[in-house]
């Protein structure tokens, strides 16, 4: 049940399948409210599926476990009805939609997502000029079409820029540092934390490397190995994963360290 | 006039599918005979000149087989003995809405087109099944000998230059429905821009055909003179009936040296219409001729604008798009012949197939042995929406001089699940994120409309997207 109580995120026993393979093998994951935390593991882990499953990828089969965003299943919700209650993903890979606005796009999602009166008047445009500032987006960019033609910089700006308008109650970050240099890091962190930093909101990063928790300090990181989360324990865990590599962590897991 | 739900529980989606009581003062009996031809130019009491051309195409029209290419089993299935070739509404052409008959004048407010008309046209005419029932044009165009008229009424005050230009374009023996059109053509447009005048608002002409079984034969003659320039929208719907119309106009437009036409369609057509037109510009020197073409509705459409570069420097430009959905197939497409030196054509295409419509895109593009450094351009794209719907490119391309430069893309794509997984994930539902994918694949198209037909295109395309989705 919904209550004051509630984490933003509750993910319980989650296991889960695409194309009878099974890659989630059981997850269990709590965010609490105004926490950041972060999922690292390698490539085929299953950080993507976590992340795609929690916006509701209707590829995916859901063979067990449960999530709930502030205490209210997600399960029998479609995508979109996710994104109304509070659900957004960055993408890995966002796609191009030619001849669609930037400009118009963001309008439309905003009255979508959080509905027609927020995406109306000098509001809006005040919130989407300051956001494009901070992400160094020049104003050019809303007359292009929705990632067609963009740079893996911009493409992922665009989703940090997303994401400030939007206003979700739990942003789930799919490898954003991916292909971004230092300086982008920089920028798109910064947009993580004005959208999250002094809210109630929380968020999940998903990456490979450490080099953005050290813009986006989490509260909590989890180490995800063969589609279950291994290890858990507070940033310095990041850390520990850089200078050691996942051989080593796995090593400590089967021999059954405990990261707290 | 019946009311809205019941107008809308008959129609489905289609929005002007509602149909009026008919009213006609005049109405002939159904089927195409030599009298039916002389019939209908007695009543117009037109020169002998124009009788001896109606029946010598109807003739051509008896003798002529039914092209072979295209949708052949869909014409072979028109019956011509079923369809009413003539039907007057209204004993007058009103040049204000007061004068305009009150059933049909509520026709075209639902629509829009006196509002219309107010906001952004410079002129307007509004043909209801064979006539003209509405006319009217700015009075500072008149006075810069701008002429604006219907068909009828260019050929009784401007004969002269009727039988100059009219069939020089496209002579009835172009083809099967050209002649059935010269044999029968009533209303339409005649428009004549004088040397050096610019009209800057559209003018717009809007058909509506309201008879179950009706033909519509349209006759449109545009003069752009000497580096004028003029832009004529039309529109055209029809109630949904479930036995079949026929609408087969031809379009003749001559861009004297200089001059600038751009002629826009949205053809919005209920599905039981036939849509078999032939239009065709004649460029001369350093002229433009621009077809923005817009195939949404329709049972079948059979359309392919073409421009015949005369004059050296002179350019074409064909922009279309087509929709067609279930139990439609759009074959349309574009012509650019280059006659002469230093002519350049730029075709896009796009079209989109959906709930087992069928899109087809036939292409023609010539260049003549003389014409020397000409350009030419083609791109056409194909979106299909689900696996029962099909797309075809019959492009053919014949280039007799070696200075031309050519380049032609195609591609046909789907709609990815990972795109409509993006656009949902931002709180779009799937309707809306097709439509949004719909609206864009179109966009290069809807962006070269005036704004309010831009706008009545985005929703008509996204309130299709909502249809077959469970």
């Amino acid at each position: 049940m919904a209550s004051d109580d509630n984490p933003i995120l509750e993910v319980k026993g989650l296991k889960v399948g695409i194309e009878g393979t099974s890659i989630l093998k059981g997850i269990d994951l709590i965010i609490p409210k105004g926490e950041i935390h972060a999922i690292m593991g390698r490539n085929g882990s299953g950080k993507t599926t976590t992340a795609n499953v929690i916006m509701g990828h209707p590829a995916y089969e859901i063979e067990d476990g449960e999530m709930f965003l502030d205490g209210e299943s997600l399960q029998d919700m479609e995508p979109w009805e996710r994104s109304r209650e509070g659900v957004f993903l960055s993408f890995q890979y966002p796609q191009s939609v030619p001849g669609l606005q930037v400009g118009n796009f963001l309008r439309k999602s905003v009255s979508s997502v959080r509905g027609e009166e927020a995406a109306r008047g000098s509001e809006f445009r005040e919130k989407l000029t300051n956001a494009m500032e901070e992400l160094d987006i020049p104003k050019s960019f809303l007359s292009r079409y929705v990632n067609d033609g963009f740079s893996g910089g911009e493409k992922k700006r665009f989703e940090i820029l997303q994401l400030m308008l939007l206003q979700p109650r739990l942003a789930v970050l799919d490898e954003t540092d991916s292909g971004l240099d230092i300086d982008g890091i920089r920028t798109v962190s910064k947009g993580i934390n004005s959208a999250v930093r002094g809210t109630e909101n929380g968020a999940l990063i998903i990456t490979h490397y450490s080099r953005i928790l050290e813009h986006v300090n989490p509260d909590r990181v989890h180490i995800m190995i063969g589609g279950k989360i291994v290890a858990s324990g507070g940033p310095s865990l990041a850390n520990l994963l850089e200078d050691n590599g996942y051989d080593w962590l796995e090593e400590q897991v089967e021999n059954g360290v405990d990261f707290e | 006039m019946i009311g809205d739900n019941e107008a809308r529980e008959a129609v489905g989606d289609y929005k002007a599918g509602w149909h009026d009581p008919e009213n006609a003062t005049i109405r002939f009996d159904f089927g195409l005979s030599e009298k039916v031809v002389r019939d209908i130019s007695e009543l117009k009491n037109e020169p002998e000149w124009m009788t001896e051309i109606r029946v010598k195409a109807y003739r051509h029209f008896i003798e002529r087989p039914m092209p072979t290419w295209g949708n052949t089993k869909e014409l072979m299935e028109i019956n011509f003995d079923k369809v009413c070739y003539f039907l007057r509404s209204s004993d007058q052409t009103g040049s204000s809405w007061e004068d305009v008959p009150d059933d049909i004048r509520n026709t075209f407010d639902r629509l829009g087109i006196p509002e219309a008309e107010q906001k952004w046209l410079s002129g307007v005419t509004a043909q209801y099944e064979s006539e003209t029932v509405y006319h009217s044009i700015r009075e500072d165009l008149e006075k810069q000998g701008v002429i604006f008229l219907d068909m009828d009424s260019g050929l009784r005050d401007h004969e002269e230059v009727v039988k100059k230009y009219f069939g020089s374009v496209i002579p009835y023996s172009d083809n099967k429905f050209s002649a059935l059109n010269t044999a029968v053509w009533s209303g339409g447009s005649f428009i004549y821009v004088p040397k050096g005048v610019h009209v800057e608002m559209p003018v717009q002409a809007y058909f509506r055909i309201n008879a179950k079984n009706m033909g519509q034969f349209e006759r449109t003659l545009i003069i752009a003179d000497e580096g004028s320039s003029i832009h004529y929208v039309e529109g055209c719907t029809a109630p949904t009936y479930s036995t079949d119309s026929l609408h087969s106009a031809v379009v003749e437009l001559l861009a004297l040296p200089g001059a600038h036409i751009r002629y826009t369609t949205v053809q919005n057509w209920s599905n039981n219409v036939y849509n078999l037109v032939t239009k065709r510009g004649v460029a001369h020197e350093n002229a433009k001729i621009e077809w923005v073409d817009g195939n949404i509705g329709s049972k079948l459409t059979m359309k392919y604008p073409a421009v015949i570069l005369k004059g050296e420097g002179a350019h074409a430009e064909v922009i279309s798009v087509a929709y067609a959905g279930n139990g439609q197939h759009q074959d349309a497409g574009a012509k650019v012949h280059h006659m002469a030196s230093n002519t350049t054509s730029n075709i896009l295409s796009k079209s989109i197939s959906k709930d087992g419509g069928r899109g087809s895109y036939r292409g023609m593009a010539k260049v003549m042995p003389k014409a020397e450094n000409c350009r030419l351009n083609i791109v056409c794209d194909a979106l299909i929406l689900d696996e029962e719907s099909r797309q075809d490119t019959y492009p053919t391309m014949e280039v007799g001089n070696p200075t031309a430069h050519c380049e032609h893309e195609a591609s046909v794509s789907k709609v990815g699940d990972e795109q409509l997984f993006y656009l949902m994930s931002r709180g779009h539902t799937e309707a809306e994120a097709l439509g949004m994918i719909v609206n864009g694949f179109f966009e290069p198209f809807t962006r070269e409309l005036p704004m309010e037909y831009a706008v009545e295109l985005n929703k008509l395309m996204s309130l299709e997207m909502e249809g077959s989705i469970g």
